[in-house]
């Protein structure tokens, strides 16, 4: 069975198109970048996967309508919206004691555990603690929950690089079984690089790209050209040319390696760059601010 | 020999279906629970009231002695009333502050929560909306009138004891005290009053305040007040009549057991009162009402479904 099923998925708020006919499937096991620019759909699409939002088009998450049966898929599903919901008048053991009273899988003995790891004290509030500690305190709530779908909207937003390292670190080590499915967006995409398994850029509310990590790294080259080639490396198509230290880099999809030895240099691209590509290839996307510094983002 | 490929994982029952109660209940005490948690003010301010007026009865008691001089007795009326009335004011005023306490909790019931985001963090939980509503509903309709009710006991039993402890040190007998007081009789009358006044009649006033908390995306106040007053007024203008403050008014001045208890120009616990159950029940009022009260919490769920933090 597919974790996420969609099929013409559509949200429009008054006259703006937030997603615009999403098809998609993602496998259990899976952890999944959603990745793409301000208000691209990433929430729109993962509100709607929670049942926190009507929507068009077809929609089935762990085999369930997340909006008819929201009750009942909420047992399966859990997520972190954005940094700091917790109530900042909770305290930490309230929020076990209430926890393991409504959560039929919430394990009190679990979190216990992670927040033992942490500095966070049981009589603290949430006012109290730390931004940092904030989220790791939700994240040890969450960790204890054994849901089959875990939803990370932005969850280390404002987080120092040590907190964000540790986030993942945690969430790979003591969460991920290979059995539970993980999708989570953030706009810090190299520090999620070597999380993932899959993919999905996402931009003007279509999916972009979606791929395996795996495919990914067999499908996308990235040359780095040495300058008296440049010509006959463009004359090969790359979808996207930058440049960097003066020299030029250009990116290719589905080209013969073989061919781009010839030119210089081929590494695998990162996923920034990657997405600064397609995001400014994107047909439907003339240019966002963000992808600016690529000049064939300019269209026009 | 059965073919490997026939053995699918899928057809083995997975552990993390394993069956979990579906009570409903165990959410639902959870929730309340949470409620108190967040909203201290719930028992903290009829305390509160109780010990200031306590306080101020400290003063009063040293007197006591005096209404039961001989002089005193040749007006049993006047004497009745001097004796009673700080216990009248005792219930009084808990009840009054428990009004403005539930009144003020319901207003900010689901405003708060999307106001600081957490609504995200509740609906990422298994709890149903119809749940927090029930749960948030039960604050004004059970616990606050059943702490009220509780500290009234107690603030009413300890100014009993006060006032004995100083008319037998003054070398007086409390017994009149007592016979006039009739307290337990009292007590049953205000756990009467309480229920078909503040939880039964006030019922639709809190579902209402439930109901905007969920819908204004700002200001909830002006929202549960703005709209009433405009067609009051409205009316008034245009029709030249004022049905529907009347109605406003009604609800709000307690209903048809309000009206048995008003004698002698106060609330009165302790004039043996003829309580008169089968007329309340009967009134159109009480029914009416309770329906609107459904009717506005069942919509507050509706809309919490849709919400998103303001």
């Amino acid at each position: 069975m597919a974790c996420i099923e969609a099929r013409g998925l559509r949200k429009t708020f008054s006259s703006n198109v937030a997603l615009d006919g999403i098809d998609l499937r993602i496998e259990e096991g899976r952890i999944v970048g959603l990745i793409g620019p301000n208000g691209a759909g990433k929430t729109t699409a993962l509100n709607a996967v929670l049942g926190l939002i009507p929507y068009e088009g077809e929609l089935r998450v762990l085999g369930r309508n997340p909006w008819t049966e929201r009750d009942l898929l909420m047992r399966d599903v859990c997520f972190m919206a954005d940094v700091a919901v917790l109530p900042r008048w909770l305290r930490v053991s309230q929020a076990l004691e209430y926890l393991a009273g409504v959560h039929p899988r919430f394990d009190r003995a679990k979190a216990e555990s992670f927040l033992a790891k942490t500095d966070i004290k049981h009589k603290s509030r949430v006012r109290e603690l730390s931004k940092g500690m904030v989220t790791q305190l939700h994240l040890a709530l969450v960790m204890a929950i054994d849901a089959r779908l875990l939803v990370l909207d932005e969850p280390t937003l404002g987080l120092d690089l040590l907190f964000r390292k540790q986030f993942y670190d945690s969430l790979l080590n003591d969460y991920f079984d290979g059995t539970r499915t993980i999708v989570v967006t953030t706009h810090q995409v190299e520090e999620i690089q070597n999380v993932l398994t899959d993919l999905l850029f996402i931009n003007r509310g279509r999916i972009v790209l979606n791929s395996s990590m795996d495919e990914l790294e067999l499908r996308y080259a990235e040359l780095v050209v040495r300058p008296e080639q440049l010509a006959a490396a463009r004359a090969l198509g790359p979808i996207s040319e930058r440049q960097l230290f003066g020299r030029t880099i250009l990116l290719f999809d589905r080209a013969d390696r073989q061919k781009l030895a010839a030119f210089g240099d081929i590494r695998t691209p990162s996923i920034a760059d990657l997405f600064v590509a397609l995001m400014s290839a994107s047909p439907s996307s003339p240019s966002t601010p963000e992808t600016q510094r690529n000049p064939q983002g300019v269209s026009r | 020999m059965i073919p490997q490929s026939n053995a699918t994982p899928e057809s083995a029952a997975s552990p993390r279906t394993a069956p979990f109660t579906n009570s409903p209940v165990r959410p639902l005490y959870w929730s309340i629970r949470r409620e108190l948690w967040e909203t201290r003010s719930v028992y903290i301010g009829p305390l509160a009231v109780a010990s200031v007026f306590l306080f101020g009865f400290l003063f009063y008691v040293h007197k006591l002695p005096s209404y039961l001089y001989p002089e005193m007795a040749a007006d049993p009326a006047k004497q009745r009333d001097l004796l009673l009335q700080p216990f009248d004011f005792a219930a009084a005023a808990v009840m009054g502050i428990a009004f403005i306490i539930g009144l003020l909790y319901c207003i900010e019931a689901f405003y708060a929560e999307r106001r600081d985001r957490s609504i995200l963090f509740w609906k990422s939980l298994p709890v149903s909306d119809l749940t927090v509503v029930l749960s948030k509903a039960s604050i004004p309709l059970l616990v606050v009138p059943a702490v009220c009710c509780g500290i009234t006991f107690a603030l009413q039993s300890i100014m009993l004891v006060l006032s004995s402890l100083v008319l037998l040190a003054n070398g007086l007998s409390a017994a009149t005290l007592w016979n006039t007081l009739n307290f337990f009789p009292s007590l049953f009358y205000l756990l009467y009053h309480i229920f078909t006044v503040h939880v039964l009649w006030y019922a639709p006033i809190y579902a209402w305040l439930l109901l905007i908390s969920a819908w204004a995306r700002r200001v909830p106040l002006l929202w549960a007040v703005l709209p009433p007053l405009a067609i009051g007024m409205f009316e008034r203008l245009v029709f030249g009549t004022s049905h529907f403050g009347a109605f406003i008014g009604s609800r709000f001045s307690g209903g048809p057991e309000m009206d048995t208890s008003r004698m002698e120009g106060g609330f009165a616990f302790h004039h043996g009162v003829h309580l008169t159950p089968g007329h309340f029940l009967m009134s159109p009022g009480l029914w009416v009402g309770l329906l609107f009260a459904a009717g506005f919490l069942f919509t507050a769920a509706r809309i919490r479904r849709y919400r998103e933090p303001v």
